[in-house]
């Protein structure tokens, strides 16, 4: 599979970065794997991405490591469409 | 060939390093040099040039012309000047009847069997031969040689079996034996400054010829890398360029800055009139010390190639011709249409790219051109897909991604580890000087799937070569970690004093963790256990530890904890903040560095800064005079994603060829054709443009001012020795879609760039181009608290106060191999050509380097029925293209490999769309493929090149 095929729908390669991030800060100390989670994604995640992250994760977070769904709170929620 | 137009002098042997200083006389005047001098370099010193043919300062003295002769008082006899070190209190004489009589016996040996033909040989004004003839008053020669090397045949036309003709076959230089003095300068060169080993005196007395290896071997099929140093150092016509050959000699030069890859080398851009008639060297270039490699010196032509697109061109879509137009048609058309796009779609709906190719003061405002005219965030450069874990895993760990050393420090380093880099292809220049140090003891341990040039050389070898299945790195580093945590070889007091001790303690036990043993890695990384405990001992004791890493560690899915993993090995065993040690990032291209430092990243502004502090947007605002978004930006994978989906629809990309040059094509061609405004700003219709509305022709290194940074953090000049080609420089042609987009910039020079970078940027508050033009380069940070520069980091401290261990948990990339795709491809660069080859393949260099081809292991071959030579389907889950095969043992079984310098190979078809977990950086070192035989271009190569032949169509003038 490509993360780029259609098919595999348009939130699929945000998942799989997301839960590439958490799998690095895991083997962290719980507490700093969250914060730096959070901040990593705040830092470097562009509005748009963090949109379609909060679509799945208003959708319930399917998909999404614990980690990611733990970070959610502290996840930026970017302002409607500028 | 010898220096005559910058008084650039050869002081004849190298200087001595000692700090114990001797006081001798030389023709009655005192002189004072360190122990170790010759005679002849402590002459030079007072300004008195012995005669000489066979000594040059960039190699040891061998002693052989005897032209340099000298006479001590109280010593017998006639030594030669270039041999013979300099004693307390010597009183030399260089010049008296006897000398003078000696050296024109001397003479007069050479001339009898050299050719009097002065006046049309192509070194003529520009031969030591001549010179010294001149030198030692040489008036006639008074015997006529029977047997000689230069007439083809004698009186009676029988053929002279000691005339060897030319050789022609190096595209650059040509080697033409009858002018040869066996003064073995050039051999010397090769050996000492190149470290290649190509060159051999062959025979003895009157038979010893200079020769190419193997009997039948010529330049081009010999070991020879076309460095160029033995025609630098051959003091007649025999090594010769062709240039000088075609043109004659040059009447200025201009001090510039290769623009080819990171070592950032500083040459004389020999000019006559505004014909470049050679590059050489600058002997006083901090990064090359006097050397260079192919690129810089011979792989020039490409700046007049027929290919250059030298007007502006537009088109309403990708399926018309190109129109050829005037400057302000292309700006009024540019501008209206990303105005139309950011009315319709947002300010978020553009951004750029900016150029590691350009210099710091074009890439500087292309960034600004985003964020102070589009008023986004979306700047990314093609670091992205280098070096892009360099700057996360040395940011967090260390306090900034800057490499910690200058190139010099190599020479006092005793143990290396070179990770993931190719420096002999990759950055030839940094080899040539790790191997004269290596050849001097130094220990060298190699972690590389492939075997590289750098694991055996002539008399070169890795201690270790840890052949690694490609993508294991965080494991095998992890696991030298294990080693020297687990055996007590870290050092406890650098450890105490200079990073966090508690963060160590985790970081050791995380480490010592029986999973992380050289023992239970070794099925996965295929390293004999017992070879990484050698190493990890020998790089932990072996004295000055330094580490030097390239793309092979970042372009990883786990790119950025490699990185982070080769800070932990260096600060655990106390390997920073003095020479010979410290870790150092190997950037392909000439200016990566520049261009990251410059603000070309989404998430920073200059000099690093988040764009969410506000103290630093403040700055920007107040000198900009608008607001700046507070949101990183976009990065390239990221744009494609979002042109794909409908809400980035234009790009103004410069000196980038992101088609060729990024990871999964289709992915890259799609995205750029969902986009309504494509600008492409480069030399040549690259295979971006194909998908591209706006063409912006742009200008050489040769043809502009500016600075370039290399890995060391140096700032070089580039200097202007022509006038643009296409009528404008880089940096004017982004001010003018600045100010047709509605701006008003009116920078008249690059200085003021530069200016306004130091004035906005910390760690350049110092840097201005007077300041450049005394001290030649500096390295950054420069500014109040180091005025001169700063050649190494972390000395006293670490950037970010106490270095940071980060525990660096191996994770499989999901690229894996499996039933369809048994085979682990990875890629690489080779010497002759240059990332993506737009200016390499248009030069002579494609005499070494045709096409792409695939090393595949005899094993792997055999099982496939793939013969060397043969035409062979390489397929991924992403694509599949079609290229020769070659078959070596360089690789394991199960390995592939290949380089990705031309397009017709589209090597990028295959690579997959996964990348580093922190930056997006592509994984182009692992793709999951398999090999099968085949006679022709797969389909997808048919249809691009025949989109690409439509795209280039130019329409016919009126
Ligand atoms: S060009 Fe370089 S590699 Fe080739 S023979 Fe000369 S010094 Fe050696
Ligand atoms: S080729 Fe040039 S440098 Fe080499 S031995 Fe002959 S004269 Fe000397
Ligand atoms: S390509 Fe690199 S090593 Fe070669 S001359 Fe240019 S800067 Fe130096
Ligand atoms: S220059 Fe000293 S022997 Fe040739």
């Amino acid at each position: 599979m490509s993360l780029n095929d259609t098919h595999a729908g348009p939130h699929a390669k945000l998942i799989y970065m997301a839960n590439q991030i958490a799998k690095f800060m895991e083997s962290k100390p719980h507490a700093e794997g969250l914060t730096l989670l959070a901040s990593h994604i705040n830092d470097f995640w562009e509005p748009r991405m963090r949109r379609h992250l909060f679509e799945v994760l208003d959708a319930g977070g399917t998909g999404l490591r614990p980690l990611v769904l733990e970070a959610a709170a502290t996840i930026k929620r970017p302002a409607i469409a500028a | 060939m010898k220096d005559f137009i910058i008084p650039d002098r050869d002081f004849g042997t190298p200087a001595a390093k000692s700090k114990q200083m001797v006081t001798l006389t030389i023709d009655g005047f005192d002189i004072t040099v360190p122990e170790g001098t010759s005679i002849m370099r402590a002459a030079a010193e007072i300004g008195i040039s012995v005669p000489k043919l066979c000594a040059t300062d960039s190699i040891d003295a061998f002693g052989s012309c005897r032209l340099c002769l000298v006479e001590i008082e109280g010593r017998n006899g006639t030594p030669a000047s270039c041999t013979t070190p300099v004693a307390p209190g010597l009183k030399v004489h260089t010049q008296n009847a006897k000398l003078k009589q000696l050296r024109r016996g001397v003479m007069e040996l050479y001339i009898s069997d050299h050719p009097l033909d002065c006046l049309t040989c192509s070194a003529n004004g520009d031969c030591e031969l001549q010179d010294m003839a001149g030198a030692v008053g040489l008036r006639d020669v008074r015997y006529e040689a029977i047997d000689t090397h230069f007439k083809a045949k004698d009186t009676s036309g029988i053929a002279n079996p000691n005339y060897i003709p030319r050789d022609d076959s190096n595209p650059y230089f040509s080697y033409d034996p009858q002018k040869c003095i066996v003064c073995s300068r050039c051999v010397r060169a090769c050996e000492e400054v190149q470290g290649t080993f190509a060159l051999t005196i062959e025979g003895r007395g009157f038979d010893s010829r200079v020769s190419f290896g193997a009997k039948t071997d010529t330049a081009l099929s010999s070991d020879c890398v076309s460095c160029g140093a033995c025609v630098q150092a051959c003091p007649t016509a025999t090594l010769q360029e062709k240039s000088i050959i075609e043109i004659g000699t040059p009447e200025r030069s201009v001090i510039t800055t290769c623009a080819y890859c990171g070592v950032g080398c500083s040459f004389k851009a020999e000019m006559r009139g505004d014909e470049l008639v050679r590059m050489v060297p600058y002997k006083h270039g901090k990064a090359n010390r006097g050397h260079s490699c192919v690129k810089g010196r011979f792989a020039y032509g490409y700046a007049s190639h027929k290919d250059r697109i030298l007007n502006p061109m537009i088109r309403d879509s990708i399926n018309d011709p190109w129109q050829e137009v005037s400057w302000d048609e292309a700006m009024d058309f540019t501008a209206n249409r990303m105005k139309g796009i950011i009315e319709k779609h947002g300010r978020h709906s553009v951004g750029v790219i900016t150029s590691s190719r350009c210099t710091n003061e074009e890439a500087y405002l292309v960034q600004k051109l985003t964020r102070a005219v589009f008023m986004n965030n979306n700047t990314d450069t093609c670091a992205r897909v280098c070096h892009s874990p360099t700057g996360y895993g040395l940011g967090q760990t260390l306090g900034t991604s800057a490499g910690t050393q200058d190139f010099d420090s190599v020479e006092e380093t005793d143990v290396v580890i070179v990770i993931g880099a190719n420096p002999v292809s990759g950055h030839p220049v940094f080899a040539s000087r790790l191997k004269k140090r290596l050849r001097q003891g130094a220990k060298l341990i190699v972690i590389d799937p492939r075997r590289t040039e750098m694991v055996e050389a002539p008399h070169v070898k890795a201690e270790h070569h840890l052949a690694l299945t490609p993508g294991t790195n965080v494991a095998i580093v992890t696991a030298l970690a294990h080693v020297i945590v687990t055996e007590g070889l870290f050092d406890a007091q650098f450890i105490q004093d200079r990073c966090d001790w508690d963060e160590f303690q985790d970081y050791a036990e995380f480490v010592s963790q029986p999973q992380n043993s050289p023992e239970s890695v070794a099925l996965l990384t295929g390293v004999p256990a017992a070879e990484v405990r050698a190493a990890a001992r020998l790089f932990a004791k072996g004295g000055n530890g330094s580490i030097y890493y390239g793309l092979g560690v970042t372009e990883h899915s786990q790119g950025s904890t490699t990185v982070i993993g080769i800070a932990n090995l260096a600060m655990m065993t106390g390997n920073i903040g003095r020479p010979g040690v410290g870790v150092n990032p190997l950037r392909g291209q000439n200016n990566v560095q520049g261009s990251c430092d410059m603000g070309s990243f989404p998430h920073e502004l200059p000099g690093y800064r988040h764009v969410k502090g506000e103290g630093v947007r403040d700055i920007f605002e107040k000198a900009w005079g608008v607001k700046i978004d507070d949101e990183p930006g976009l990065r390239i994978p990221n744009m494609l994603d979002a042109a794909v989906e409908g809400t980035f629809k234009g790009l103004y990309c410069q000196g980038e060829d992101i088609l060729q040059s990024d990871p999964d094509t289709k992915h890259v061609a799609a995205g750029l054709a969902a986009m309504e405004c494509v600008i492409v700003h480069d030399l040549f219709l690259n295979e971006t443009a194909n998908y591209a509305h706006v063409f912006l022709p742009g200008s050489t290194f040769l043809e502009k001012d500016g600075t370039f940074t290399n890995a060391e953090r140096r700032i070089n000049r580039v200097r202007k020795v022509m006038a643009p080609r296409n009528g404008y420089a880089d940096w004017e042609i982004t001010q003018m879609l600045a100010n047709a987009m509605g701006a008003a910039w009116s920078y008249t020079h690059p200085t003021q760039i530069m200016d306004e970078i130091a004035m906005t940027t910390p760690s350049f508050a110092g840097v201005n181009y007077e300041k450049l033009e005394t001290m030649g380069s500096i390295q950054w940070p420069c500014n109040d608290a180091a005025p001169e520069g700063t050649p190494l980091m972390h000395v006293e401290a670490f950037v970010r106060g106490k270095g940071k261990f980060i525990n660096t948990e191996y994770v499989a990339t999901d690229e894996k191999t499996g039933p369809r795709f048994p085979l682990l491809l990875t890629t690489g660069r080779i010497l002759s050509q240059y990332n993506v080859g737009a200016q390499t393949r248009r030069t002579g260099n494609v005499a070494w380097h045709a096409e792409d081809v695939l090393e595949i292991h005899p094993h792997d071959a055999e099982v496939r029925g793939v013969k060397d030579g043969d035409f062979v389907r390489l397929a991924s889950r992403s694509g599949d293209t079609t290229l020769r095969a070659t078959i070596t043992d360089k690789v394991n079984p199960g390995v592939v490999y290949t380089t990705f310098h031309h397009p017709d190979t589209q090597a990028n078809v295959i690579t997959t769309d996964f990348s580093d977990w922190a930056t997006n950086c592509p994984e182009y070192k692992v793709t999951a493929v398999q090999v099968s035989p085949s006679n022709g271009p797969s389909e997808w190569q048919e249809e691009y090149n025949a989109q690409a032949a439509m795209s280039r169509r130019i329409a016919a003038a009126e």
